[in-house]
């Protein structure tokens, strides 16, 4: 049976990753059509610098999600601490919100900020409402529930003791958020913004619906593209892209076993001590 | 009272930019076009798009059993390796999430095509060429691809966190390995089995670039309705309507398959 599981997840996981072998191989094709290799090159990447269009889209789609990211996860944090200390009910009926735009499809949420966008268009008698204050509302509202489900585990799991001793040995409130709680919670509130960085870096579909002319991303440009012949240099954007990312998050992933062990180590010496 | 203060900020923005766009939603979906009259044409209509609506469903159906049936060893697998393997192949579920899906359904399509890699081999062995793209059978292929990530994570999340000492006691009482998966380990993962379920689901039904992509004419699934209302036919109170039929199917589902479990854990939140 855990022979079976084995190969067997060996075999999804080539399943999830033959696209990105069958991209990265065209990176490096000399010929336009992805399905005939014509040679080796490295045409596509020099094209890639010395052919300004699809960098500054790239550079347009990281500043959205940095912005986006960056208002959700001070928003989210903020909401996270309050939806904390609510009680009961007025806490459910919040997280019910908070799960508007997780259940809801994206096409709908979509469509339903789109369609907002229009009618205030139609009460300002403007034609461009579109643009990018439209897109960075619309990031950041599907990001701001990837912060609060990321943030509020960490404080329901935090001793509320903590605070409070703070708060007895004279911190301001102030001060004890931002020498204590903060320092609990950072985690959730780090993976949290990467969730939501990483949810706005790649989003298409919500984005379709409410972008203008006067601010594109890279996603929007490689669907219009779709409808021409690609072009490979696309192909060597991706395989940079997947590289870097595949870099970050084996960064990540190192940084937190670490952490891990250290946390793990300071609990055997804390139990010792009691 | 000043903390709870701090959820102010976050509840105006939902209410503007969650709330009053499904109210708007509801109000192009039933006034008229032109006058801006209050209709309900729009929802009549919704009846022409019936088969399209049974076809989506059934599609998303199909895709998210798959995902389920293929998904669940592979996060059984994961939840048993050591914590640094748990740590590296769950980070390599999640890899390709971060990458760009339209690029990766167009390496599907340049691999599926008449003259694609696939059917380029099997001609080269000297077989007619296979239909391979353009069917159903190719968009359920994108949806669980696209999607099955979605269905491993809280499947991986649910196994990682049950008790051993369950299962040592099953197996104490006399259970087989069979007995002990299907009275105790499958029952306990029902949680992360409806949350994956539902998050194959829901963007498997409403999706239009899969279909667009991989699909024939015949495969025009809900979200190409929509998003050809807004984006070619130009009749957003029509697509108004449509996505709130959409929006009634998903409720429902979501509501059906809530019902078979008892209680709604944590188990199906998304950790990075």
């Amino acid at each position: 049976m855990k022979r079976f599981n084995f190969v067997f997840t060996v075999i999804v996981m080539l399943f999830l990753y033959i696209p990105m072998i069958v991209l990265g191989v065209a990176s490096f094709n000399a010929g336009t059509d992805i399905a005939v290799f014509k040679g080796f090159t490295l045409e596509n990447y020099s094209e890639l610098f010395v052919d300004k269009t699809l960098i500054p889209l790239l550079l347009n789609s990281l500043i959205l999600a940095v912005l986006s990211s960056l208002i959700a996860t001070v928003l989210g944090t903020m909401a996270s601490m309050g939806i904390h200390s609510m009680g009961r009910r007025m806490r459910s009926l919040t997280m019910g919100m908070t799960n508007i735009p997780l259940t809801n499809p994206e096409i709908v949420t979509g469509v339903s900020m789109g369609l907002l966008f229009a009618f205030i268009g139609i009460i300002l008698k403007t034609q461009n409402v579109l643009g990018f204050t439209t897109l960075l509302i619309a990031h950041v509202t599907f990001n701001l529930p990837y912060v609060i489900l990321s943030v509020m585990p960490k404080l329901t799991q935090m001793d509320p003791n903590l605070e409070e001793a703070a708060l007895d040995l004279g911190c301001t409130p102030r001060q004890a958020f931002f020498k204590v709680v903060l320092h609990e919670i950072l985690p959730g509130i780090i993976s949290g913004a990467l969730m939501a960085f990483t949810m706005s870096l790649d989003d298409f579909v919500i984005s379709y619906f409410v972008y203008g002319p006067s601010f594109r991303t890279l996603p929007l440009e490689i669907y219009s593209m779709v409808k021409k012949p690609l072009q490979p240099k696309i192909y060597a954007l991706f395989t940079l892209l997947f590289i870097s990312i595949l870099l970050v998050m084996c960064v990540m992933n190192l940084l937190q076993a670490r952490d891990e062990k250290r946390g793990h180590n300071l609990t055997h010496k804390r139990r010792r001590n009691v | 009272m000043r903390s709870k203060l701090l959820a102010a900020p976050y509840l105006l923005w939902m209410a503007l930019f969650a709330i009053i766009p499904l109210c708007v939603v509801l109000y192009f979906a039933f006034t008229d076009f032109y006058t801006g009259a209050f209709t309900l044409a729009n929802i009549i209509k919704l009846a022409d798009y019936l088969p399209i609506f049974a076809k989506s469903v059934w599609l998303a159906l199909i895709s998210s059993v798959i995902c389920l049936i293929i998904g669940y060893p592979v996060a059984y697998y994961i939840a048993g390796r050591s914590p640094l393997w748990q740590r590296l192949l769950y980070m390599l579920v999640m890899l390709p999430m971060c990458m760009s899906f339209l690029l990766r359904t167009m390496a599907w399509v340049a691999m599926l095509e008449d003259t694609g890699i696939i059917n380029s081999v099997v001609k080269a062995i000297g077989l007619q060429p296979l239909p391979l793209i353009r069917n159903d059978a190719a968009v359920i292929l994108g949806m669980v691809y696209n999607y099955l990530p979605y269905m491993i994570m809280p499947l991986y999340t649910v196994i990682m966190k049950i008790d051993r000492s369950l299962i040592e006691a099953a197996q104490d009482l006399g259970c087989n390995s069979s007995q002990v998966f299907r009275g105790v380990i499958l029952p306990l993962s029902l949680p992360g089995i409806i949350s994956g379920f539902t998050m194959v689901f829901v963007p498997a039904i409403s999706t239009f670039y899969i279909s667009q992509k991989l699909g024939s004419p015949g495969t025009t699934l809900i979200g190409d309705v929509i998003e050809s209302q807004f984006k070619t036919a130009y009749n957003p109170n029509l697509g108004a309507a449509l996505s709130l039929g959409l929006m009634v199917i998903v409720f429902i589902c979501v509501a059906i398959m809530n019902r078979f479990s008892t209680d709604d854990d944590e188990g199906g939140v998304v950790t990075l």
